[in-house]
């Protein structure tokens, strides 16, 4: 009867080398955490991706699993964020005529927000000191990753610690997002899902699908997409005025 | 078949985005480019086929599932996250919440000017 522990233990080492675990897991995960915010009411603090998140890394950090392990069964679902990217036409293209009419309130709000993200990031980080390379870094932070990336290898900041910020900014974003709306007494489903999508990029677009219709979500896709294209430009002489 | 035409549109239009995103070195991600692409064969085709709302829909449906193994990501930035933690994180939610406060209430002063469609009012309730 001393067979089983060695058998399971080169059925652990196949399974885990083998994409199909960490697949299994990431669907898991998200269905366990969907499950688990919908029974505390949806509270927004406990948003499901970030808690899948949270899930994953502990399941990885436990197991002693790196990132690219895991990466190797998770990049089958990660490949359809580009079709998924795609799609955000099709809302968009629903939407064609309020967008129309909005267009010039969604380019102004949109470049008022690009100048408050990353005015407010560089002034909060030098006022914490931060190193020059960290306050770089931070000011795409509202950007959706592969840009943030482009634009702090461009100013000399550290483009993986960018994408780590990217990652928290869009967390933060479904947070806060339901709060700061409530505290300013902003309802308009176009205008919220607007705001997500600037903010806190694929995040906040995916969050306003989810949690406020599809009108947010038309919206939220728009504002990621023309966020990050205008902060490509407006970003770079915006950072040289605090002279660093 | 319809649901692998509509895929096969979603795929063949991000190819067509990383191309343009290649030939002409711009500085934003072939998706997003692809998105712009599908948007103008929509306008010009005047409806959205059946298979393509299918499958698209589909996907952005569980739009925040497919974020998850980009996310796992942050677990290899913990160290350089570290080494400034408090400077990045009061930075991070501050500036959040600001940006989510300030384009909130710009845009929805903006907004008063525009004339309401009566016709929002049933989309909205569309489920």
């Amino acid at each position: 009867m001393s067979m089983p522990v060695p058998v399971l233990d080169q059925l652990w080492v196949y399974l885990s080398a083998s994409p199909l675990l960490h697949l299994l897991v990431t669907f898991l995960a998200f269905m366990g955490a969907s499950y688990l915010n919908r029974l505390l009411g949806g509270t927004p603090f406990l948003h499901p991706v970030v808690l899948t998140i949270v899930l994953i890394i502990a399941f990885l950090t436990l197991t002693d699993t790196d990132y690219a392990t895991y990466f190797e069964g998770a990049q089958f679902i990660h490949f359809l964020l580009g079709p998924a990217t795609v799609a955000l036409a099709i809302p968009l293209y629903d939407y064609r005529e309020r967008v129309r009419r909005m267009l010039v309130p969604i380019l102004l709000s949109c470049v008022a927000g690009i100048v408050t993200a990353v005015t407010s990031a560089v002034g909060v980080a030098m006022l914490m000191g931060a190193s020059r390379e960290t306050v770089l870094t931070l000011s795409p932070k509202s950007v959706t990753s592969p840009i943030a990336m482009g634009i702090v290898e461009k100013l000399g900041g550290i483009p993986s610690l960018a994408a780590g910020v990217v990652l928290i900014t869009g967390s933060l974003g479904c947070a806060l997002g339901p709060v700061i709306f409530r505290l300013v007494r902003v309802r308009d489903p176009s205008v919220q899902g607007f705001t997500m999508g600037l903010a806190a990029h694929g995040f906040g677009t995916a969050y306003s699908f989810s949690s406020i219709g599809a009108a947010a979500g038309a919206f939220a896709g728009l504002a990621m997409g023309l966020t990050g294209l205008l902060t490509a430009f407006i970003l770079p002489p915006l950072v040289h005025l605090f002279g660093i | 078949m319809p649901l692998i035409a509509g895929m096969s549109v979603l795929l063949g239009c991000q190819f067509l985005g990383e191309i343009l995103v290649h030939g002409l070195q711009l500085p934003v991600p072939g998706p997003v480019v692809g998105m712009v692409v599908l948007l103008v064969g929509l306008m010009i085709n005047g409806r959205v086929p059946a298979g393509l709302r299918t499958s698209g829909e589909g996907l952005l449906r569980y739009l925040t599932l497919l974020f998850v193994p980009a996310g796992v990501g942050i677990m290899v930035h913990f160290d350089l996250i570290k080494a400034e933690f408090w400077p990045i994180i009061v930075t991070l939610v501050v500036s959040t919440a600001l940006t989510l406060a300030v384009t909130a209430k710009v845009m929805s002063w903006l907004m008063r000017s525009v004339p309401k469609d009566p016709r929002d009012e049933w989309r909205e309730k569309r489920p």
